[in-house]
């Protein structure tokens, strides 16, 4: 689960102040809001990649507010993918495995198995140059997907997507969500992403985030 | 009343018509620029005319066992140079990118004093840092640099890093930090962030980098005068040599030795440039 508890958050002239909310174990919740809301940031702040100025951030119960990045074990899939330029699909998948040094015919297994449950098994020895949008972002999920973790961050990862991809993507991220039981927050200002996808939506309004239901 | 106002119709607008070719654009481009290039051009054919009226002359100057020690020593002292120079330069440009702290516009302006200084004065000061001061102890008595082969290369290192530095930091700058973050978030410590995510994709900077710093520490001259002198088959690299036979008054010896440095600069910066091909890191 993620708990975020009266988060206070500055950045500049910008800031969130007494942000509170949770999203339970196994759910799939979308954050909306208008652009320059600060949801990039709150996830930023989620992920340790913003310093936090108060408040508290729980990941399964365990306060991880002062963790660093990698401490906190949360997948990120950010808005363009973000993908290594000089590494393969391959090698992009199994880098987390690498680092926590699991043994090679380990790290293999999970990448076939990712590569088949995203559909990328073709794509696993080329670089992201050339990469379609729906190719580099399901290579995005692989890659926050491969270290197992319980929970996931997606910073409108559809946003740059046609609609047909983006349909297949919702597909996609259903399934995942299906096959590994991930806890999920992700962000979009598409109405239709939140409905195709989300168990309860969390709305930015006014400086507060508020749970909101159609 | 209504006559007297203008009313515009489209197919009153007959002046205009849609331009048939931007050859005229292109053209103009290349005239202005083309004036560079001759210029360019015009001083090499020059050199290699005046070379070949007196050819005999030159090559004795050519293969002259001074001429061949200061080849080499430019060819050593440059590329040392350039590998000190991505030492520092490699930190700092990373540094300045993606940092932001206070004082950083000050340092920024420390960064580029050896860039707009006059050369002579980077050669004065140096020479000031290693007489007049405790560091004179160690010039004399430890290890000697003034007026030695190491002022060569400190002459050049202070300025051809300066380049390096600039250079890097503008790669840096066009790689997105996004890619180093979610490296963290997938576990990587920073130095791993940046050895296996930023370094390989900052690999043709860190190459135009190492051209900047080799190809500006080729034709350093006026530090190097003042703070390793001009001792022939000692401190002697190819812009010195020129200079000392010029002041000899042979001004063929001069002019063949600046054409070696022209096939010597033009010879590695191309194998340089041709190894940039984008590196993969797997």
């Amino acid at each position: 689960m993620i708990e975020v508890n009266k988060l206070f958050v500055k950045s500049g002239q910008f800031q969130l102040a007494n942000i509170s909310f949770a999203v339970p174990q196994g759910e799939y919740a979308a954050l909306m809001g208008k652009t320059g809301c600060g949801k990039t940031t709150l996830v930023e702040a989620i992920m340790g990649l913003r310093r936090v100025n108060g408040g508290k951030i729980y990941v399964n119960d365990v306060d991880v507010t002062r963790f660093k990045p990698a401490q906190r074990e949360i997948g990120f899939v950010p808005q363009d993918g973000a993908l290594f330029q000089s590494m393969t699909v391959r090698h992009q998948i199994a880098l987390a495995l690498y680092i926590r040094k699991f043994p090679a015919d380990i790290v293999k297994q999970r990448v076939d198995e990712l590569a088949g449950l995203l559909q990328i098994q073709k794509l696993l020895d080329r670089y992201p140059e050339g990469l379609s949008g729906g190719e580099r972002q399901r290579v995005a999920l692989g890659r926050a997907l491969s270290f197992w973790p319980k929970v996931l961050c997606l910073d409108e990862p559809l946003s740059a997507l046609d609609s047909e991809t983006r349909q297949q993507m919702f597909e996609l991220l259903k399934e995942v969500r299906a096959h590994t039981g991930v806890t999920a927050l992700h962000v979009t200002h598409n109405r239709d992403e939140a409905e195709a996808l989300a168990d309860r939506v969390l709305q930015f309004e006014d400086g507060e985030v508020v749970e909101i239901s159609w | 009343m209504s006559e007297s106002k203008s009313h515009i119709a489209p197919q009153q607008a007959t002046s205009w018509t849609p331009p048939a070719s931007d050859a005229i654009f292109y053209w103009c481009l290349c005239i202005l620029g083309g004036f560079y290039i001759l210029l360019i051009v015009s001083m090499l054919l020059a050199d290699i005319f005046f070379v070949s009226t007196n050819l005999e002359e030159s090559y004795q100057v050519l293969v002259s066992k001074e001429v061949m020690y200061a080849t080499w020593l430019s060819l050593l002292s440059c590329c040392v140079t350039t590998v000190l120079s991505l030492w520092v330069a490699i930190p700092l440009g990373y540094l300045m990118s993606r940092i932001e702290f206070r004082g950083k516009v000050l340092l920024d302006t420390i960064l580029d004093i050896p860039i707009f200084l006059p050369p002579l004065v980077v050669g004065l000061s140096l020479l000031v840092l290693f007489r007049q001061t405790p560091l004179r102890y160690i010039d004399d008595n430890i290890f000697p640099v003034t007026l030695h082969i190491p002022a060569v290369i400190l002459a050049q290192f202070a300025v051809a890093s300066a380049f390096a530095v600039r250079t890097l930091r503008a790669t840096f700058d066009e790689i997105s930090p996004r890619c180093e973050q979610v490296a963290l978030t997938l576990g990587c410590s920073r130095w791993q962030a940046f050895s296996m995510v930023v370094f390989p994709d900052a690999w043709r900077g860190i190459l135009t980098a190492a051209t900047m710093a080799w190809a500006r520490s080729l034709g350093e001259f006026g530090p190097l005068m003042i703070f390793a002198g001009s001792t022939r088959m000692k401190t002697e690299v190819l812009p010195v040599s020129v200079y000392l036979e010029l002041s000899a008054g042979r001004i063929e010896g001069a002019v063949g030795i600046s054409l070696l440095m022209v096939f010597v600069a033009v010879l590695v910066l191309v194998l340089i440039r041709s190894s940039g091909k984008k590196q993969k890191l797997w």
